[in-house]
Protein backbone atom coordinates (compact mmCIF):
# COMPACT_ATOMS: atom_id res chain seq x y z
CA UNK A 1 0.00 0.00 0.00
CA UNK A 2 1.01 3.30 -1.05
CA UNK A 3 0.43 7.25 -0.21
CA UNK A 4 -1.48 9.10 -3.01
CA UNK A 5 -2.40 12.73 -3.83
CA UNK A 6 -4.03 13.31 -6.67
CA UNK A 7 -5.51 16.69 -7.71
CA UNK A 8 -8.26 17.13 -10.39
CA UNK A 9 -9.43 20.39 -11.97
CA UNK A 10 -13.47 19.96 -12.98
CA UNK A 11 -15.01 22.16 -16.10
CA UNK A 12 -16.84 25.28 -14.83
CA UNK A 13 -19.78 24.39 -16.71
CA UNK A 14 -21.53 22.38 -14.12
CA UNK A 15 -23.34 23.73 -11.25
CA UNK A 16 -21.66 23.16 -7.42
CA UNK A 17 -23.64 20.38 -6.99
CA UNK A 18 -22.84 18.36 -9.97
CA UNK A 19 -18.96 19.30 -9.16
CA UNK A 20 -19.68 17.48 -5.58
CA UNK A 21 -21.81 14.82 -7.48
CA UNK A 22 -19.13 14.01 -9.80
CA UNK A 23 -16.29 14.22 -6.77
CA UNK A 24 -18.79 11.90 -4.72
CA UNK A 25 -18.77 9.33 -7.96
CA UNK A 26 -14.92 8.95 -7.95
CA UNK A 27 -14.67 8.69 -4.54
CA UNK A 28 -17.14 5.89 -4.98
CA UNK A 29 -15.12 4.39 -7.71
CA UNK A 30 -11.66 4.96 -5.99
CA UNK A 31 -13.14 3.04 -2.46
CA UNK A 32 -14.51 0.11 -5.25
CA UNK A 33 -10.90 0.02 -6.12
CA UNK A 34 -9.96 -1.27 -2.60
CA UNK A 35 -8.25 2.14 -1.58
CA UNK A 36 -8.99 3.84 1.89
CA UNK A 37 -9.55 7.94 1.32
CA UNK A 38 -7.80 9.36 3.87
CA UNK A 39 -8.83 12.95 3.43
CA UNK A 40 -10.58 15.07 0.48
CA UNK A 41 -10.59 19.13 0.36
CA UNK A 42 -12.19 21.04 -2.06
CA UNK A 43 -11.04 24.19 -3.28
CA UNK A 44 -14.20 25.97 -5.18
CA UNK A 45 -14.08 27.62 -8.41
CA UNK A 46 -10.59 29.18 -8.89
CA UNK A 47 -8.95 30.79 -11.70
CA UNK A 48 -6.38 29.29 -13.71
CA UNK A 49 -3.23 30.82 -14.32
CA UNK A 50 -3.97 30.17 -18.23
CA UNK A 51 -7.06 29.05 -19.73
CA UNK A 52 -7.38 24.60 -20.43
CA UNK A 53 -9.79 23.95 -22.89
CA UNK A 54 -10.85 27.59 -23.72
CA UNK A 55 -12.23 27.27 -19.92
CA UNK A 56 -10.40 29.86 -17.65
CA UNK A 57 -11.84 28.75 -14.27
CA UNK A 58 -12.46 25.85 -12.41
CA UNK A 59 -13.31 23.67 -9.83
CA UNK A 60 -9.97 21.86 -7.82
CA UNK A 61 -10.72 19.17 -5.82
CA UNK A 62 -7.63 16.97 -3.99
CA UNK A 63 -7.99 13.73 -2.59
CA UNK A 64 -5.63 11.72 -0.22
CA UNK A 65 -5.94 8.07 -0.58
CA UNK A 66 -4.20 4.94 0.21
CA UNK A 67 -4.26 2.10 -2.38
CA UNK A 68 -1.75 -0.39 -4.16
CA UNK A 69 0.21 0.74 -6.90
CA UNK A 70 -1.74 -1.39 -9.74
CA UNK A 71 -5.14 1.01 -9.11
CA UNK A 72 -3.48 4.22 -10.37
CA UNK A 73 -3.94 3.15 -14.36
CA UNK A 74 -7.36 2.21 -13.70
CA UNK A 75 -8.17 5.59 -11.61
CA UNK A 76 -6.07 7.42 -14.14
CA UNK A 77 -7.98 5.77 -17.48
CA UNK A 78 -11.23 6.28 -15.80
CA UNK A 79 -10.12 10.28 -15.06
CA UNK A 80 -8.75 10.06 -18.59
CA UNK A 81 -11.78 8.87 -19.92
CA UNK A 82 -14.03 11.44 -18.46
CA UNK A 83 -15.19 14.80 -19.93
CA UNK A 84 -15.72 16.45 -16.87
CA UNK A 85 -12.13 16.99 -15.87
CA UNK A 86 -9.52 18.89 -17.57
CA UNK A 87 -7.05 18.40 -16.06
CA UNK A 88 -5.49 15.93 -12.91
CA UNK A 89 -2.06 14.76 -11.57
CA UNK A 90 -1.67 11.86 -8.72
CA UNK A 91 1.49 11.79 -7.14
CA UNK A 92 2.77 9.05 -5.09
CA UNK A 93 3.77 10.72 -1.53
CA UNK A 94 6.90 9.82 0.46
CA UNK A 95 7.61 9.77 3.75
CA UNK A 96 8.40 13.38 3.80
CA UNK A 97 5.00 14.51 1.83
CA UNK A 98 3.18 12.60 4.50
CA UNK A 99 4.17 14.10 7.12
CA UNK A 100 3.59 17.25 5.98
CA UNK A 101 0.13 16.38 4.71
CA UNK A 102 -0.51 15.52 8.07
CA UNK A 103 0.52 19.12 9.50
CA UNK A 104 -1.22 20.25 6.84
CA UNK A 105 -4.25 18.27 7.67
CA UNK A 106 -3.88 19.43 11.23
CA UNK A 107 -3.89 23.25 10.29
CA UNK A 108 -6.57 22.95 7.73
CA UNK A 109 -8.83 21.36 10.15
CA UNK A 110 -8.02 23.84 13.38
CA UNK A 111 -9.10 26.77 11.31
CA UNK B 1 53.51 62.00 -0.80
CA UNK B 2 50.80 60.37 -1.20
CA UNK B 3 48.11 60.80 -4.10
CA UNK B 4 45.67 58.35 -3.06
CA UNK B 5 42.32 59.41 -3.49
CA UNK B 6 40.17 60.27 -0.55
CA UNK B 7 37.03 60.23 0.42
CA UNK B 8 35.01 61.77 2.72
CA UNK B 9 32.17 59.11 3.34
CA UNK B 10 33.48 55.42 2.20
CA UNK B 11 32.42 54.58 -0.86
CA UNK B 12 29.87 51.93 -1.41
CA UNK B 13 30.80 48.40 -2.76
CA UNK B 14 28.79 45.93 -2.58
CA UNK B 15 29.69 42.53 0.24
CA UNK B 16 29.53 40.11 -0.99
CA UNK B 17 26.40 37.97 0.87
CA UNK B 18 27.02 34.83 2.33
CA UNK B 19 24.26 32.61 0.04
CA UNK B 20 23.21 29.68 1.62
CA UNK B 21 19.76 27.46 1.01
CA UNK B 22 16.89 28.42 2.44
CA UNK B 23 15.40 24.72 2.51
CA UNK B 24 18.27 23.60 5.08
CA UNK B 25 18.03 26.46 6.76
CA UNK B 26 14.42 26.57 7.79
CA UNK B 27 14.31 22.63 7.98
CA UNK B 28 11.61 22.53 5.26
CA UNK B 29 11.93 19.08 3.41
CA UNK B 30 9.40 19.38 1.54
CA UNK B 31 8.08 21.73 -1.39
CA UNK B 32 3.89 21.72 -1.81
CA UNK B 33 3.20 22.44 -5.64
CA UNK B 34 -0.03 22.74 -4.23
CA UNK B 35 1.27 26.24 -2.76
CA UNK B 36 1.88 28.96 -5.25
CA UNK B 37 2.00 31.58 -3.51
CA UNK B 38 5.23 30.34 -2.15
CA UNK B 39 6.87 29.01 -5.17
CA UNK B 40 6.23 32.55 -6.63
CA UNK B 41 9.31 33.61 -4.91
CA UNK B 42 11.50 31.12 -6.56
CA UNK B 43 10.79 32.36 -10.54
CA UNK B 44 11.20 35.43 -12.32
CA UNK B 45 8.63 37.89 -13.44
CA UNK B 46 8.20 36.18 -15.99
CA UNK B 47 7.49 32.97 -14.45
CA UNK B 48 10.84 31.07 -15.03
CA UNK B 49 12.57 29.02 -12.54
CA UNK B 50 15.16 31.31 -11.03
CA UNK B 51 18.51 29.33 -10.95
CA UNK B 52 20.51 28.04 -7.96
CA UNK B 53 23.43 30.86 -8.78
CA UNK B 54 20.96 33.56 -7.85
CA UNK B 55 18.56 31.66 -5.02
CA UNK B 56 21.29 29.71 -3.24
CA UNK B 57 19.72 26.99 -3.02
CA UNK B 58 21.11 23.55 -2.51
CA UNK B 59 21.38 21.06 -5.76
CA UNK B 60 19.10 18.57 -3.61
CA UNK B 61 16.38 20.93 -3.09
CA UNK B 62 16.67 22.78 -6.40
CA UNK B 63 15.61 19.33 -7.87
CA UNK B 64 12.69 19.30 -5.59
CA UNK B 65 11.76 22.82 -6.20
CA UNK B 66 11.88 22.37 -10.41
CA UNK B 67 9.95 19.49 -9.62
CA UNK B 68 7.36 21.26 -7.51
CA UNK B 69 6.85 24.31 -10.03
CA UNK B 70 6.27 22.03 -13.28
CA UNK B 71 3.55 20.30 -11.00
CA UNK B 72 2.08 23.49 -9.84
CA UNK B 73 2.39 24.64 -13.58
CA UNK B 74 0.50 22.02 -15.22
CA UNK B 75 -2.48 22.47 -12.70
CA UNK B 76 -2.24 25.55 -13.68
CA UNK B 77 -1.86 26.61 -10.27
CA UNK B 78 1.22 28.76 -12.06
CA UNK B 79 1.80 30.02 -15.54
CA UNK B 80 3.82 28.36 -17.60
CA UNK B 81 4.96 31.93 -19.48
CA UNK B 82 3.57 35.08 -17.81
CA UNK B 83 4.29 38.70 -17.13
CA UNK B 84 4.64 40.97 -14.18
CA UNK B 85 3.98 37.91 -11.92
CA UNK B 86 5.65 40.37 -8.77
Amino acid sequence: MNSYETVFILTPVLSDDQAKEAVQKFEGDIKGMGAKITHSENWGLRKMAYPIQKKSTGFYFLIQFEAAGSVIADYELMMKRDERVLRFLTVRMDADHVTYAEKRRAKTSAN
Amino acid sequence: MSNDIRYLTPINIDIKKDKYCRFKKSGIKFIDYKDANYLLKLVNEQGKILPRRITGTSAKFQGRVNKAIKRARHLALMPYVGDMLK
